[in-house]
């Protein structure tokens, strides 16, 4: 990456970025009932870093969240095999999801869910996949 | 509306293979580009366009739009990023490593054997 | 599972094992822990002898895909079990033989026990299983450690040939079968073979009986290696010679003869079944023998004699099975034939197992093969040189040796056929016996040649590689054991009568014993003076004969020409495949994707629309649209425009921008479509793509067009304008017409009472279709991990210059 040094965009930056990767979570969490889950909400904090990568450059991002991202697919993808086979150990069908209602303290009464295990994994896939590819290729210079 | 679409994809197709024919590495790329937005527009062009609210569940409404085709164009959708990028880097190293972007000078099948 | 499902998986699962035992303790050879394998089912398998003894079968079910109906049946009854018996014993033997001939310094026994445990189990497979589909796959798995073990010593090239040419003959062969199991499967509705025996009578009427006889005769007729499949079988001699000993003698390449015994039943009532099976079976047997009389390798030898007696045996079987017409007869004359089958494929199993461990000693000890160097072995190798001619004369078919028993009873069966009436056997049944006495003229000759080429005449130790002793008693004892058993067989041959031939007749046949048929076996030395006594004579008198003059009339076999030749043919047949295929790739694949994407383009365009044409598929409904509004329109043009800008765009930036304003527009038709997951996804994913472009701006080049020419475009529009239209044409018929309803109804019914959900796009995501969902993320990892390696790789290289 070119070196900036963009004062503007990079004030900006850290305001909007937060406000992204919040909304992305956001999104993540109500994907079962409304628009969102683990593609989008995963897309949307990967685009948010990837604005911190243009505002910045590689080395702060590196310093500021120092993940390995390739660790981080290889888990998501782990992840998500490992709930759908969490199911045989019940004696179900791969893939049977199980959900029930919880009255959970500060929340009230929740719905817990194991497809939201699996979305957490598509999410840290999605994340994992996009920055290995944009870090890759950025350092690749 | 559905006949509209239909001509747009067909635009987009028949650009997506004029591009994808040529010799210049970046225009192929662009090129399978465009062919996956024309797929995942047929795709949604198919089951029919606005044939009720959106497939969000709520007690008033009856009818939604067909919820599949879209779940499987989500999936196209981020599918063909991967691949796009994978193309991408692709050819940027293809570019590096043999100087050139035109496909017909990269043919080499003879050299090979 | 039951314990017989367990019993015949156990070689794979201990073959699972070998390496770590190989690795972790040296000091003691791997063949002792596989000796376990084979020895604990040859006793778990003689628990089942009184079972079958009584007429009485097992069967096991372990349901595997039963929607197809293909389960894991397990069939025990007589013909299985012998077979069961002859791999798990012959098995053990030659793995204790093994020991001392593969020294565990240098050899690979990891992989080579590993490759022969494959073979057990796949064998085992293959002969208790019901299903047919199941036995095919045991079948090919046979055909896979066959090649593997052909080809355990890899860096030969003859091992490499031999392996590749049985693979490609047996495959083939297994292939045609898997095409006769389908079309059984069609006629009958059903894999098992017991429920396609009770169907057997219906079957023959099928116009599909025919086709599916002969494909499943040439899965047969090639792992069998019956004329003129029978080439690959003395270049599989490449292997060590235990796996000689048992997959290419007594185990193996008698899978043949199994699926022929086992489908006889369902096919025999036929004639051209009957014809077949003799007729290749008796070609094969005068073939094999004759041939095998000018070789000069011991195991060469032993592999065409090995082809003929496989004939022989085959022969047998075929004309067995014309006492399935005679099923009201009392005194069934053609059983006898059926009989001499089974009791000669156990005898022939003993002898030819000890004279092939017989010629692997003489290779070991004295470093060749070739009879022109080896003779006068006898005073040196007293003990190999009995096992030697114990088994040669058995093999000849004198007495007192089982060979003998077997022998007359084969000359009765093929006498036999002289009084048969149907399908003009009358006319030209006559040849059977014929041949078959030639045949067995020659089988004496080799025989003969075997072991007085060897063991007798000059001494001339000078010629071989190394100075022949006696071999160490670990490696004489598998032989010693299986020529006691020749012997035993020859004096006592009631002892096999009632346990193991009567039970696998009856399998073989098991209409006559329905009929009330006993099938009664009694073999006896004495016939008195019987057709079969003088042929016997004439035999000996004649091989005699021949042998002594064999150095005059030996130029017969160079009178025909390496060309014509089976082998010859069949060398060309692939050197000429693989050349004319090199000629028809480098014609088609220029190098150049173009060629490629035109060659794809032009035939989905052609089949498309000519399936819209013939099919007239091309339908156009206008009712139940949805309506235009303008800024729809607006859109559209938005979008089309900037697709069209790409196509004339002179500078990357240009088109990497228009690429851009085509992705915002999809997402913003996914808006007016009512489709909010996807717009967010492709708002956000356009975002990241322009800036994944942008990245690797820098480092691509400008576009030039400049080395197109006129017509090179012209020809890519006009194929991108058909594509364009045919793609129109079908969305448009698509969406007018519908053949069934969609099934997202199920999705918006249940997606809150299944999955507690709101968002049925995302339900169906991670929930009714996560296998999707979870491959998808795997080839995203995939591109993800292709891109790295793709970079760093680079990035290693040049560091390292």
């Amino acid at each position: 990456m070119r070196k900036t040094n963009d004062l503007i965009l990079q004030t900006v930056t850290k305001v909007i970025s937060f406000i992204i990767i919040l909304f992305s979570i956001h999104l993540f969490f109500a994907g079962h009932y409304t628009p969102g889950g683990g593609f989008i909400g995963g897309l949307m904090t990967a685009a948010a870093l990837v604005l911190l990568l243009l505002a910045y450059d590689i080395k702060t991002l590196d310093n500021i969240l120092p993940f390995d991202y390739k660790l981080m697919t290889a888990a998501g993808l782990l992840i998500a095999v490992l709930t759908a086979a969490g199911s045989l150990l019940f004696n179900v069908p791969f893939f049977t999801h199980a959900y029930d209602y919880f009255d959970l303290p500060l929340l009230g009464e929740t719905s817990l869910h194991t497809a939201v295990l699996f979305d957490i994994g598509v999410y840290m896939v999605v994340i994992g996949i996009t920055m290995t590819i944009i870090q890759t290729i950025g350092e690749s210079e | 509306m559905e006949f509209l679409m239909c001509i747009v994809v067909g635009i987009l197709f028949a650009s997506a293979v004029y591009l994808m024919l040529s010799k210049s590495l970046l225009r192929i790329i662009i090129g399978t580009g465009l062919l996956s937005h024309g797929a995942h527009l047929l795709l949604l062009t198919m089951s029919g366009l606005k044939t009720g609210a959106a497939p969000i569940l709520n007690d008033n409404i009856s009818s939604y739009t067909d919820p599949l085709p879209q779940a499987l164009v989500l999936t196209a959708i981020v599918i063909s990023f991967g691949v796009t990028a994978f193309f991408l880097v692709l050819a940027y190293r293809t570019y590096q490593e043999l100087g050139t972007d035109n496909m017909e000078e990269m043919r080499g099948t003879e050299s090979h054997d | 599972m039951s314990l017989l499902h367990l019993a015949i998986v156990l070689p794979f699962l201990a073959a699972v094992f070998i390496p770590f035992l190989f690795k972790g303790l040296k000091s003691i050879h791997t063949g002792w822990f596989v000796l376990l394998v084979p020895l604990f089912l040859f006793i778990y398998f003689i628990q089942y002898l009184p079972v079958t003894g009584d007429g009485e079968t097992v069967t096991k079910t372990f349901e595997w895909i039963p929607s197809l109906g293909i389960n894991f049946i397990a069939h025990v009854d007589g013909l299985g079990l012998l077979f069961a018996m002859l791999i798990t014993g012959i098995g053990a033997l030659v793995v204790l033989y093994s020991i001392y001939y593969l020294a565990k310094e240098k050899e690979a026994l990891h992989n080579f026990y590993v490759y022969l445990l494959m073979f057990m189990g796949a064998m085992l497979g293959v002969v208790l299983s019901d299903n047919l589909i199941v036995l095919y796959m045991f079948w090919e798995f046979t055909s896979i450690s066959s090649f593997l073990l052909i080809g355990y010593w890899y860096d030969r090239e003859r091992s490499r040939y031999g392996a590749q040419k049985s693979m490609l003959i047996t495959v083939f062969g297994g292939l045609s079968m898997l095409g006769g199991i389908v079309l059984l499967y069609l006629m009958g509705g059903t894999f098992s073979i017991q429920e396609l025996i009770g169907l057997s009578d219906v079957l023959i009427t099928d116009p599909l009986f025919v086709p599916a006889l002969l494909l499943i005769l040439l899965g047969a007729f090639t792992k069998s290696a019956q004329f003129p499949f029978h080439i690959w079988l003395p270049d599989a001699m490449e292997a060590p010679t235990p796996v000689s000993a048992y997959l290419h003698s007594a185990t193996m390449v008698k899978a043949g003869i199994y699926l022929v015994a086992r489908m006889s039943p369902v096919f025999a009532e036929s004639g051209l079944w009957l014809w077949l099976v003799a007729g290749f079976g008796i070609f094969t047997l005068f073939w094999g023998s004759f041939n095998a009389v000018k070789q000069t390798d011991l195991k060469a030898l032993l592999a065409y004699s090995t082809i003929s007696q496989l004939g022989l045996i085959m022969s047998l079987l075929g004309v067995g099975a014309a006492a399935l017409h005679y099923d009201y007869l009392d005194d069934n004359i053609y059983m006898i034939a059926t009989i001499a089958a089974v009791f000669h494929l156990i005898n022939h199993a003993t002898f030819k197992g000890s004279l092939f461990m017989m010629a692997g000693i003489v290779d070991h000890e004295t470093g060749t093969r070739d009879i022109r160097k080896l003779g006068g072995l006898v005073n040196l190798m007293p003990i190999t040189f009995t096992i030697a001619i114990i088994g040669s004369f058995s093999m000849a078919g004198l007495p007192p040796f089982n060979g003998f028993l077997s022998k007359e009873m084969f000359l009765t069966g093929m006498l036999s056929v002289l009084e048969l009436d149907l399908f003009n056997l009358s006319t030209w049944g006559v040849l059977f016996p014929v041949i078959a006495w030639i045949a067995s003229v020659f089988t004496f000759v080799y025989s003969i040649k075997l072991v007085f080429k060897t063991f007798l005449g000059k001494p001339q130790f000078d010629k071989l590689p190394k100075k022949p002793h006696e071999a160490p008693i670990g490696m004489l004892i598998s032989p010693l054991v299986l020529i006691t058993l020749v012997v035993v067989f020859g004096f006592f041959p009631n002892l096999l009568s009632n346990s193991l031939i009567k039970p696998a007749v009856e399998a073989i046949l098991p209409s006559l014993v329905e009929s009330g048929q006993e099938v009664d076996v009694h073999i006896y030395f004495w016939h008195g003076f019987q057709p079969e006594l003088f042929m016997t004579l004439g035999i000996i008198l004649f091989g005699i004969v021949l042998y002594s003059t064999l150095a005059k009339w030996q130029g017969v076999y160079n009178r025909i020409p390496e060309r014509f030749t089976l082998n010859g043919l069949y060398d060309r047949g692939l050197s000429g495949s693989e050349s004319g295929g090199y000629r028809l790739t480098s014609g088609v694949m220029t190098g150049f994707m173009r060629t490629y994407l035109v060659y794809i383009f032009s035939f989905f365009v052609a089949i498309l629309m000519s399936t819209l044409i013939i099919k007239q598929g091309f339908v156009y409904d206008t009712s139940g649209l949805a309506a235009i509004k303008s800024y729809e329109v607006i859109l559209a043009l938005v979008l089309v425009a900037g697709a069209v800008t790409i196509l004339f765009a002179k500078s990357r930036l240009t088109s990497i921008v228009a690429l851009g304003v085509v992705g915002y527009s999809v997402a913003l038709f996914f808006v007016l479509f009512r489709a909010p997951d996807l717009a967010l996804t492709q708002l956000v994913i356009e975002t990241v793509t322009v800036a994944l472009f942008l990245l690797c701006f820098y480092h691509l080049p400008e576009i030039s067009r400049k080395e197109e020419r006129m017509r090179f475009r012209f020809g890519n529009a006009v194929l991108s304008v058909l594509v364009g239209i045919t793609i129109t044409l079908i969305a448009m018929s698509a969406f007018s017409q519908r053949s069934s309803e969609s099934i997202s109804q199920y999705h918006i019914d249940n997606v809150y009472e299944l999955a507690a959900g709101g968002n049925m796009v995302n339900v169906i995501l991670v929930d009714f279709r996560g296998f999707d969902t979870l491959f998808e993320i795997c080839v995203l990892g995939v591109a993800a991990l292709g891109i790295y390696a793709m970079i760093r790789y680079r990035s290693a290289r040049s560091e390292n210059e």
